[in-house]
C-alpha cells in the first residue's frame, strides 16, 4: 500500500479541468476538491457544492448590530443622560435610525469577514495552506483522496485522458510550509 | 459545463407578436381612460376638474419617468459595458422609445394645467409677483426670477427634448447593428451614453423641482430631485421586470433565464432601500430642525386623509420589497418577482400620489372612476405603445458584443 494520501491532476486550461469533473464523475471517482486561480461558472453545482452559508452569519452580525447600536442609543440618550436637543424626545425614533442603521451595517461587515477568514483560517499569523502552489498562479487543480478511491491507474488515465498536463501523487496532505 | 462547450438553439430573429387580448384590452384600457378623464373635465365642477388636472400629472409623470428610467437603463448599460442585460435590453429600449410621446403628454397636461390654473396656481396667479396686489406673494416673487411660466416650459420642453432625442438615438443605432454588426454602433452609443448620464443626473432633479416639487413653491428641500429620481428608477425596473415574465411565459425570450431574474431583482431591492434612504434623509432633516416652514410640507401629509396612506406608502415601497426580496430564492422565481414589480408599481402609484395631492386638490383628495381610470388609461397606453414598439424589431440585438457573454450569465 502506497503511502500517497491526495492524486493531484494539474489541467493549463478550465475547460479540460470541467472535462476531467465529468470524467472522473462518470467513474463514481468522489472529487475531494478543486483549486483554480479564478472563479469559474457553474463548478459549484457540478461539484456538488452546497451555497455558502454566509448570509446566514451576516443576518445574525446584522441583528447583534440593530440590537447594539439600539441599546447604546437608548442607555446614553434616553436611560442614562437623557437631554434636551432641540426640543425633541429623548427617546426619539427618527433620529435613532442612522446610528442604528450604521452600526448594523458595520457589525455585518466585520462579521462577514471574520466568519470568512475563520472558515478558510485565514487570520494573522497563520500559514496558508495550500496543496498544489500552482492553483494560485496558472493551473487548474483537481484533488481526489487516494485513500477513498484505491484505483490509483484508473484515476491516473481518466486524468491524462481529459488533459492533465501533471499528475502528483502526495504523500502530505499541504505541500505550503508548515 | 464548459464556457464554451454549451450549444443553444437560440432563435434570435424571434419577434414579439402583439396582437389578439393583449391589444384589445390595451385599447380598452386607454378607452376607459379618456371616457374618465372626460367624465372629469366636463363635470363642470371646480374641485373635480382640479382633481382630474391632479390625476393627469400624476400619470403623464409616471409615464414619462418610466420610459426616462427605460432610457437611463439602455445608457447606463453601454456606459458600464455590461453583459448581463444585452439579451433583454430591447425592452428599455422599446420603452425609452416612447418617451418622446410621453414627454408631449406631459407638456401637453403641463400647458393646459398652467393656462387653466388647475395646475400650478400656487406661483401662477394674477399679480402674485406685484407688489400692488392683493395677490400679492413675496416668496413667489423672489423665485419668480426662475420660477415663471416662459422659463418653466423653455425648461420643460428642453429636458424632455434631450432625453426624447438620446432615446431615440440609442435605438436607432441599437436597430442599425442588428443591420450592419461590427462595433461601430456600440461605440458610437457608449460615448452618447456617458453625455446622456451627465445630463440625465443634472437635469431630472430640476426637472422634478418643476414638474412636481413647484406645485406647493413655498417649500423646497434639495433632496426632492434623487427622492424622485429613486422613484423612477425602481418604477423603471419593476416595468422592465413584469414585461420580462410576462414575455416568458407566453414562451419569448428563452436566452433570459433566472440570473438575468436575479439581476433585475437585485436593483429593485437595492433601490427599493435607495428610495427609503433619500425619502428618510429629507424627512429626518426636515423632522429634527423643525422648521415652520420645511414641516409645512410634511405637516400636510400628516393630516388625517393622508396619513393612513402617507405610512402605507412605506410599508409598500420599503418593507414589502425588503422583505420579499431580500432572499437569494426569491430574485429568482417569476411570480415572486412579478409580484413585488406590481406591488412596487402601485407603491409608486401611491408615492408620486402623495406627492401631488396635498398640493393641489388638498382636502378634495379622492380615489375613485378618476383616479382608477386615469391610471388604467395610461397603463393601456404604456402597454400599448411599448408592446408595439416591441414587436417592430428582433426581441434581442443579435449583433451586440456582449450578447453571447449575456447568454452565459450566470449568478
Amino acid at each position: 500500500m502506497s503511502n500517497t494520501k491526495y492524486i493531484l491532476g494539474s489541467f493549463a486550461d478550465p475547460d479540460e479541468m470541467m472535462h476531467g469533473i465529468d470524467k472522473l464523475q462518470a467513474n463514481n471517482i468522489s472529487i475531494y476538491d478543486c483549486f483554480t486561480p479564478m472563479p469559474i461558472h457553474g463548478i459549484e453545482a457540478k461539484l456538488g457544492v452546497r451555497p455558502s452559508r454566509l448570509p446566514i452569519a451576516a443576518f445574525c452580525f446584522g441583528a447583534l448590530g440593530t440590537t447594539l447600536g439600539f441599546s447604546l442609543l437608548y442607555y446614553t440618550m434616553a436611560y442614562d443622560w437623557p437631554m434636551n436637543i432641540g426640543g425633541k424626545p429623548s427617546f426619539g425614533m427618527p433620529n435613532f435610525v442612522p446610528v442604528t442603521f450604521e452600526v448594523t451595517i458595520l457589525l455585518c461587515a466585520l462579521g462577514m469577514v471574520a466568519t470568512f477568514f475563520f472558515r478558510n483560517h485565514l487570520f494573522p499569523g497563520r500559514t496558508p495552506r495550500v496543496m498544489d502552489l500552482r492553483a494560485t498562479d496558472d493551473r487548474f487543480i483537481l484533488a481526489v483522496d487516494a485513500k477513498e478511491n484505491t484505483d490509483h491507474a484508473l484515476i491516473d488515465s481518466l486524468l491524462k485522458e481529459a488533459g492533465a498536463v501533471e499528475v502528483k501523487y502526495n504523500d502530505r496532505k499541504y505541500v505550503s510550509y508548515e | 459545463m464548459g464556457t464554451h462547450s454549451h450549444h443553444h438553439d437560440y432563435n434570435f430573429n424571434e419577434r414579439y407578436e402583439f396582437a389578439g387580448k393583449a391589444k384589445m384590452f390595451s385599447i380598452i384600457a386607454v378607452v376607459l381612460g379618456v371616457a374618465a378623464v372626460a367624465i372629469g373635465l366636463l363635470s363642470g365642477d371646480h374641485v373635480t376638474v382640479e382633481r382630474t388636472y391632479a390625476n393627469l400629472l400624476l400619470m403623464g409623470y409616471y409615464f414619462t419617468c418610466v420610459c426616462a428610467a427605460g432610457t437611463f437603463f439602455v445608457a447606463l448599460q453601454y456606459v458600464t459595458q455590461s453583459a448581463w442585460s444585452a439579451g433583454l435590453v430591447r425592452i428599455p429600449q422599446a420603452m425609452a422609445s416612447v418617451l418622446p410621446i410621453a414627454s408631449l403628454i406631459l407638456l401637453v397636461i403641463v400647458g393646459l394645467g398652467l393656462t387653466t390654473h388647475n395646475l400650478y396656481h400656487h406661483w401662477n396667479a394674477d399679480g402674485i409677483t406685484d407688489p400692488h396686489s392683493t395677490n400679492f406673494d413675496p416668496i413667489i416673487a423672489g423665485k419668480s426670477a426662475y420660477l415663471n411660466v416662459p422659463f418653466f416650459l423653455i425648461r420643460q420642453v428642453v429636458f424632455m427634448g434631450t432625453y426624447s432625442i438620446f432615446a431615440v438615438i440609442f435605438a436607432k443605432l441599437s436597430y442599425k447593428e442588428d443591420l450592419e454588426g461590427g462595433l461601430t454602433s456600440y461605440k458610437k452609443s457608449f460615448k452618447l451614453s456617458a453625455i446622456f448620464l451627465v445630463i440625465f443626473g443634472f437635469t431630472t432633479p430640476i426637472w422634478s423641482f418643476d414638474t412636481v416639487m413647484s406645485l406647493e413653491a413655498h417649500w423646497f428641500s434639495t433632496m426632492f430631485g434623487w427622492y424622485n429620481f429613486a422613484a423612477m428608477w425602481v418604477s423603471g425596473i419593476s416595468c422592465i421586470t413584469i414585461i420580462v415574465v410576462v414575455l416568458k411565459k407566453a414562451g419569448y425570450m428563452n436566452w433570459v433565464n433566472e440570473n438575468h431574474l436575479h439581476d433585475l431583482g437585485k436593483l429593485m431591492f437595492g433601490f427599493s432601500i435607495f428610495w427609503t434612504y433619500v425619502w428618510f434623509a429629507q424627512f429626518m432633516l426636515i423632522w429634527y430642525s423643525n422648521i415652520p416652514e420645511e414641516t409645512v410640507y410634511f405637516y400636510k401629509r400628516w393630516e388625517p386623509e393622508y396619513k393612513p396612506w402617507f405610512w402605507l406608502s412605506i410599508i409598500i415601497n420599503f418593507v414589502a420589497p425588503l422583505l420579499l426580496l431580500v432572499d437569494r430564492d426569491a430574485k429568482r422565481k417569476q411570480n415572486v418577482m412579478l409580484f413585488v414589480a406590481i406591488l412596487l408599481l402601485a407603491g409608486h402609484w401611491l408615492d408620486y400620489y402623495i406627492m401631488i395631492m396635498p398640493g393641489t386638490v388638498a382636502e378634495h383628495r379622492g380615489f375613485g372612476i378618476i383616479e382608477i381610470g386615469t391610471a388604467l388609461g395610461f397603463l393601456g397606453l404604456f402597454i400599448f405603445l411599448v408592446m408595439s414598439k416591441l414587436s417592430k424589431q428582433a426581441l434581442v440585438p443579435k449583433n451586440h458584443p456582449f450578447l453571447d457573454e449575456s447568454l452565459h450569465h450566470q449568478i
